[in-house]
């Protein structure tokens, strides 16, 4: 699979445990770079709990541990030597729901670049326009940069916080269902942003609607109970899956 | 018959809808009861014919007693060690006059008050001197000094005035003077000393205090592991619920003789004892309320600070910090009552001097404290009485002032903080 492409992140056997219970077993998938990989599949299935392991924010739940080996860019997350801050900086992440600081928008966009060293004022301010426009939020925030963010509507802060992740210069984007909590127009907007952004980033995208992934992914993985059951091009798997459990659930027999 | 009609409900329901609404209305009418009742006493200094002394109040607050002699010398008097018969000796019925009220006073106080009013001026180098021993008064034995109550007497060359002048000046130039001597001839009520202790202490025990229970709240919210979580919130919390007479006899005890060994302090108990004892007190209200706030913050903004690269100290510090802004200064206000107000640990720790200096390594009394350790023995209805009362309404109103700032302030914070302008 993904044979055109190069591999950014490979995993290998990998399996996650919450305490005693066993959220992913086993899974292997090689996501290609500057494309975008989605996975789908019903709630609980453990297709963010993958995303989460990619980089490392499983860690902050107590109890967990894995096996099996995640690699990026020939390293392996989970070496001891990693840095998971510098890895994080690595991996932008878009959530759920959109959690922008209690900042203004300004704050929120150079949150991530200030953290490591202090910048120029005229640096920042290039910075916050050009996120602010691969965002495609530009034009509606350039006139209240230093307004909190708050006061945004739901789909202008998601793209804020794409804004915020793409900002700090990542070399991949992990949604976790970013769209789910937005109204379709402003759902439309993010994913033409998803489209635009592939050509930089790589983007894993998880989704519960089959419809988007469909639209805006170029392979996408189907995960169910923990298992990986089929990971292909996106027209290949909606077209013709190989596994009856895809079938059933792109059809919606189930899920 | 319409669907909606009235269901006939549990009869105790409406019994204890009322009841709740009744109790409900008593204790909070109860408070204002309270302040009402500690600033009515206060307000009779405002008045034109204020009592000036403890005999003109005494003979209205006894009326219903049968005996003559109490009837004569009033309650407060009666009260105290000399008993009625020997101030009926020593001064006689038509004597008894305003002057001799104060006289009087002084005397009946003893030992107690005399080291209590008179330490400040000791330790600041003015002389009480002492008339020899008066064996007419046989009563409680002083082991320090040798000497039985009844020896001591001022004599700075006015022996024992017939009659005392009043302060010069009116009530407020009293207020404002730099000398609280509330038991003397010329009782000078001059709050100055009191306000420095209570500012000083109420400081010192808010920049320790407010720190330490910050950055603790900090550390269970964000950084402890769960198990360490588990042990030392209900530990701090806990504190919050410790005795304040236990903490100061700690800081009486231990901080005070390890303070003075470790830097050579002049004076044992002082103002940073306090401080110390007083942060002790705010430490778990700061602390708890904090972590409340901090906990309160989504756990989501953490996540998208950590996922930017940020280190566990930078998200607390620049993300989860501000956003919990309005809590954590609710708890700090709310230290700062508890400090301005606590009593115990004051009157413990502090020295309990009222000395009009700004140096910390003094010993300061505070008003809670002024309170706590003078109006045991103040004549009912005196100035001195009305004094007390008044610096207890400065402390509600203070303390309720606290409180409603951290109301309005921190609610309007939030709103704005969190939902946008």
């Amino acid at each position: 699979m993904a044979k055109e492409y190069p591999t950014k992140i490979t995993a290998t056997d990998f399996s996650m445990y919450y305490g005693q219970k066993q959220a992913l077993h086993n899974i292997s998938i090689t996501v290609p770079e500057r494309r975008v990989t989605a996975f789908i599949g019903p709630s609980g299935c453990g297709k963010s709990t993958f995303l989460r392991s990619m980089n490392r924010m499983n860690d902050l739940i107590d109890g967990t541990r894995h096996e099996g080996g995640m690699v990026i860019d020939d390293v392996d997350v989970y070496d001891p030597t990693v840095d998971v801050s510098t890895l994080r900086r690595k991996i932008g992440m878009v959530f759920q729901k959109s959690v922008p600081f209690p900042k203004s928008i300004f704050e929120n966009i150079t949150y991530g670049l200030t953290l490591l060293d202090r910048r120029s004022k005229s640096d920042l301010e290039q910075v916050v326009e050009e996120s602010l426009q691969r965002a495609a939020l530009w034009n509606e925030v350039k006139d209240r940069l230093h307004h909190s963010a708050l006061g945004l509507s739901g789909g202008q802060q998601q793209r804020l916080c794409i804004a915020r992740a793409v900002a700090v210069n990542p070399e991949i984007l992990l949604m976790d269902e970013p769209c789910s909590a937005l109204d379709p127009i402003s759902t439309g907007k993010v994913e033409e942003l998803i489209t635009e952004l592939k050509d930089t980033y790589t983007i894993v995208l998880v989704t519960h609607n089959m419809q988007q992934a469909a639209r805006v992914s170029d392979y996408t993985g189907f995960f169910l109970m923990g298992h990986l059951i089929e990971f292909d091009r996106t027209r290949t798997l909606f077209t013709s899956p190989a596994k009856k459990e895809t079938e059933d659930y792109i059809t919606g027999r189930f899920g | 018959m319409h669907p909606f009609k009235k269901i006939k409900r549990h009869p105790f329901e409406p019994v204890a809808e009322w009841s709740i609404r009744l109790i409900a209305s008593f204790s909070i009418i109860l408070i204002f009861l309270i302040f009402l009742f500690v600033f009515r006493e206060a307000a009779g200094l405002f008045t034109p014919d204020a009592p000036a002394g403890p005999s003109q109040q005494a003979p209205s607050s006894e009326s219903t007693s049968s005996s003559p002699q109490q009837e004569s010398y009033g309650e407060d008097l009666q009260q105290e060690s000399y008993g009625g018969d020997l101030q009926q000796e020593s001064y006689g019925e038509d004597l008894q006059q305003e002057s001799y009220g104060d006289d009087l006073q002084q005397e009946s106080y003893g030992e107690d008050l005399q080291q209590e009013s008179y330490g400040g001026d000791v330790a600041e180098g003015e002389h009480v001197l002492y008339v020899p021993r008066n064996p007419n008064y046989p009563e409680i034995y002083n082991s320090e000094t040798g000497m039985l109550p009844a020896d001591i007497d001022e004599i700075p060359g006015e022996q024992a005035p017939a009659v005392v002048e009043k302060a010069p000046g009116g009530l407020l130039d009293n207020l404002l003077g730099d000398t609280w001597q509330p038991v003397s001839e010329q009782p000078k009520f001059g709050v100055w000393p009191l306000v420095i202790g209570t500012l000083k202490t109420t400081l010192i025990a808010i920049a320790l205090g407010a720190p330490l229970g910050i950055l603790a709240a900090l550390y269970t919210a964000f950084f402890a592991r769960r198990r360490v979580r588990e042990i030392v919130k209900p530990a701090i919390e806990l504190l919050a619920g410790f005795p304040s007479v236990v903490i100061g006899f700690f800081c009486l005890v231990t901080v005070a003789s390890f303070l003075q060994e470790t830097f050579g302090m002049e004076y044992r108990l002082n103002a940073i004892v306090g401080g110390i004892g007083l942060s002790l007190a705010v430490i778990p209200i700061v602390y708890s309320i904090a972590e409340d706030a901090l906990n309160a913050v989504p756990k989501t903004l953490r996540e998208a600070s950590l996922a930017l690269g940020s280190t566990e100290w930078q998200t607390a510090y620049r993300v989860m910090l501000p956003a919990a802004a309005p809590g954590v200064i609710a708890a700090v206000i709310l230290g700062i009552g508890r400090a301005f107000g606590e009593t115990m640990i004051a009157i413990m720790a502090t020295g309990n001097a009222p000395m009009e200096s700004w140096n910390i390594l003094t010993p300061a009394r505070t008003f809670a404290a002024t309170i706590g350790s003078e109006m045991g023995e103040v004549v009912w209805g005196s100035e001195h009485y009305g004094i007390l009362f008044l610096l207890g309404t400065v402390l509600f109103v203070v303390s309720f002032g606290l409180n409603a700032l951290t109301e309005l302030y921190v609610k309007k914070r939030l709103i704005k903080k969190f939902q946008g302008h």
